[in-house]
């Protein structure tokens, strides 16, 4: 899932300072998960931005909501109003949460109330770890499921690298050396063959250096009739 | 008239946290602040949230009294109670506020001491630092 | 003849190679690379300039390089993956070429967060496996890895380092048959201060025959003292210091003499070891010593190879 963080209040406070009027939008999706941005997440930051304005003796109106998913249009629909009557809305989605209210309001201001991280998994209860950079053209079978990319602070190919301690990562002795755990998982499974081959240079130009990627199902997209047609029903 | 003690909510534990209000209270022991004591089942069941809503909706400081973390009633629950205070003192921290004005007490039913103790805290606290937003108590 | 320098004629001529290592400085004064080439030329075959090392930045090593080789000097440049992506890499190697330089050491490259440049974005485009596979491509049949084939392609003699002592153990000599396929000439190993597990690991070299297709040239640091053995102890991710190392420079009376003894004593084993072709000598920030530790290890004159 897409892991993120709030960002300090301090600083979501500093952004709003000059509004009125602000509508704080959650997400049940991925960031409800990781204790960033879901229903709770917003109750309490709505508070604490209320706590703070009494403090700074600061008028403003703030109200949270939370929608299902912020990524899509349909759920922003539901919240519409309380965001085109406000002066700025906060969202506490992902990026793309954001952006989404932001296209679909392009003369509103919304604001992102997290900072996007990383694509994760809970490791467990309150720790989120970095598995995938969505390269575009996965890799992990050939690397008993683990992706050097994203768990090598140098993303080789052809790891681990002369900083690898005690099967810990040199840039971080917290982390595992993802290429340590390749060499593992891949002894347990009797393919040491497979990384004794040179891997050769990885064609990057599926990933984000090729450029924003936009990737479509033929079979899934609406007709220009079915659109009319949808229009319609609305 | 006025009421210009410091204004303290205290969320408690029904087990060991309110055992040692009792005690406290047939002990005679007497506080000049105004307290409003909120019950719960357990610490665990005191989020973040409650902290906040009190503190917006006027308290000049808030404590959570559960039982000590090694003999709690429901076993970890006053554990879960003192990491929503911590989470609560560095959001407020981020904004800005003082942390000291939310507190965790840890208290065993019979010490009578515990509950006067944890008020006095969080009154000097509030003597200290005041209402939020400074001014006059209404 | 690869690229005809003088370590690859050294090398290939069967005689025991000597390399060491020229820091370049933070700044844009070159007066101390020539310094330290006047010092110590005639001491090795050839000596690394390094990459921007641990990410700090420095003058680039291919313009030391050729401020050295004006002082008649060989260079080997190090190149790292960190901070240029496959058009600067092939591009900087036509360049060191063209300006003369014959010897290049591919290198992955140190993480930025160990330098003085922590909020760089890195690049890792390759590592430096690919980096030797693409640089012996482009050397051998001008072929870029994106597939247009150029004239005039680069002469090089390609390095690649190993570490012996960084986990997993067991695959460490894998690693050094991979850069072996993937182009490697020579390669310098991390500095050696446990000598049990390197000779282990030649003995794992020599067995799957990898003496025979790379010169190895075992890596040394003088010390100066018990607080730099400590220190490569217990900082240096990847580094083995045994104990008694370090209670032998502790207890030194001159630090920096012993330093020079151990690193000498170092070498002559070192020159027993079967396999080994060759010393790199990491003088760090101690470039003046080099000298002397080379006569003592009764390494100098250093061999003509025509």
């Amino acid at each position: 899932m897409i892991v993120a963080k709030r960002k300090p209040i301090n600083e979501i406070a500093e952004m709003l300072a000059p509004y009125k009027k602000v509508t704080v939008v959650g997400c049940r999706s991925c960031v409800a998960i990781c204790l960033a941005g879901g229903e709770k997440e917003v109750k309490m930051l709505v508070s604490a931005l209320k706590v703070k304005n009494k403090k700074d003796g600061k008028k403003q109106q703030i109200e949270g909501f939370v929608v299902e998913r912020q990524c899509e249009k349909e759920w922003i629909k539901e919240v519409e109003e309380k965001v085109l009557e406000s002066d700025v809305t906060l969202s506490m989605a992902c990026s793309l949460g954001a952006q989404t209210i932001g296209d679909m309001y392009p003369s509103h201001l919304t604001f992102p109330g997290l900072n996007t991280g990383m694509f994760g998994v809970p490791e467990e209860q309150g720790v989120w770890s970095e598995k995938c950079v969505g390269c575009g053209n996965c890799i992990i079978h050939t690397t008993g499921g683990i992706c050097p990319i994203a768990r090598c602070a140098k993303s080789m190919l052809n790891g681990p690298c002369g900083g690898s301690s005690n099967r810990k990562c040199e840039v971080n002795l917290e982390v595992d050396c993802a290429w340590a755990a390749i060499y593992d998982r891949l002894k347990i499974q009797n393919r040491l063959d497979l990384i004794d081959k040179v891997t050769p240079a990885k064609d990057w130009s599926t990933s984000h250096s090729g450029g924003r990627r936009v990737y479509v199902r033929e079979d899934a997209k609406l007709t220009p009739h079915q659109k009319k047609g949808r229009e319609g029903v609305q | 008239m006025t009421d210009r003690r410091p204004k303290i909510v205290g969320f408690c534990c029904e087990r060991h946290g309110m055992d040692a209000v009792v005690m406290a209270a047939r002990s005679g022991k007497q506080s000049d602040a105004s307290v409003r004591l909120v019950q719960v089942p357990c610490t665990g069941r005191v989020d973040g949230l409650h902290i906040l809503k009190a503190l917006e909706d006027g308290a000049d400081a808030v404590f959570v009294l559960g039982c000590l973390e090694k003999n709690c009633y429901y076993d970890t629950g006053s554990i879960e109670g003192r990491k929503r205070v911590a989470y609560v003192k560095q959001m407020l921290s981020e904004a800005g506020i003082e942390k000291e004005r939310v507190e965790m007490f840890n208290a065993a039913s019979t010490n009578a001491w515990a509950y006067p103790e944890a008020v006095a805290k969080m009154v000097e606290v509030a003597r200290k630092l005041g209402p939020i937003g400074g001014g006059e108590r209404q | 003849m690869k690229a005809g320098s003088n370590l690859e004629k050294v090398l290939e001529s069967g005689k025991f190679a000597v390399t060491a290592e020229i820091g370049p400085p933070q700044s844009a004064n070159p007066a101390p690379l020539t310094h330290h080439a006047k010092m110590l030329k005639g001491f090795a075959e050839a000596f690394n300039l390094t990459d921007n090392q641990t990410a700090v930045v420095r003058l680039s090593s291919i313009a030391s390089a050729v401020i050295i080789m004006r002082e008649g000097v060989e260079p080997v440049i190090q190149m790292t993956c960190r901070d240029r992506n496959r058009i600067a890499l092939q591009s900087d190697l036509l360049g060191a070429a063209a300006l003369g330089v014959k010897n290049v050491l591919c290198l992955t490259g140190d993480h930025q967060i160990f330098g003085n440049e922590k909020g760089a974005k890195n690049v890792f485009d390759f590592d430096s496996i690919v980096e030797l596979q693409v640089f012996d491509q482009l050397r051998r049949e001008g072929k870029q890895v994106g597939g247009e084939v150029i004239k005039d392609p680069p002469k090089a003699y390609l390095g690649c380092a190993e570490n012996p002592f960084a986990t997993p153990y067991e695959f460490r000599v894998s690693r050094l048959a991979k850069k072996v396929v993937a182009g490697a000439d020579f390669c310098q190993t991390q500095a050696i201060f446990d000598m049990d597990m390197f000779e282990k690991w030649m003995d794992e070299v020599r067995s799957r025959g990898l003496d025979k297709k790379i010169h190895i040239l075992a890596g040394v640091i003088p010390m100066k003292s018990a607080g730099a053995a400590r220190y490569m102890k217990n900082k240096v991710p990847g580094m083995i210091v045994p104990n008694h190392i370090v209670d032998r420079m502790k207890n030194a009376k001159d630090p920096k003499e012993e330093g020079i003894k151990l690193c000498v004593e170092q070498i002559e084993h070192l020159k027993s070891v079967k396999g080994v072709h060759g010393v790199h000598i990491m003088a760090v920030a101690w470039e003046e010593m080099v000298p002397r530790i080379v006569e003592m290890a009764g390494l100098h004159p250093r061999p003509t190879v025509e």
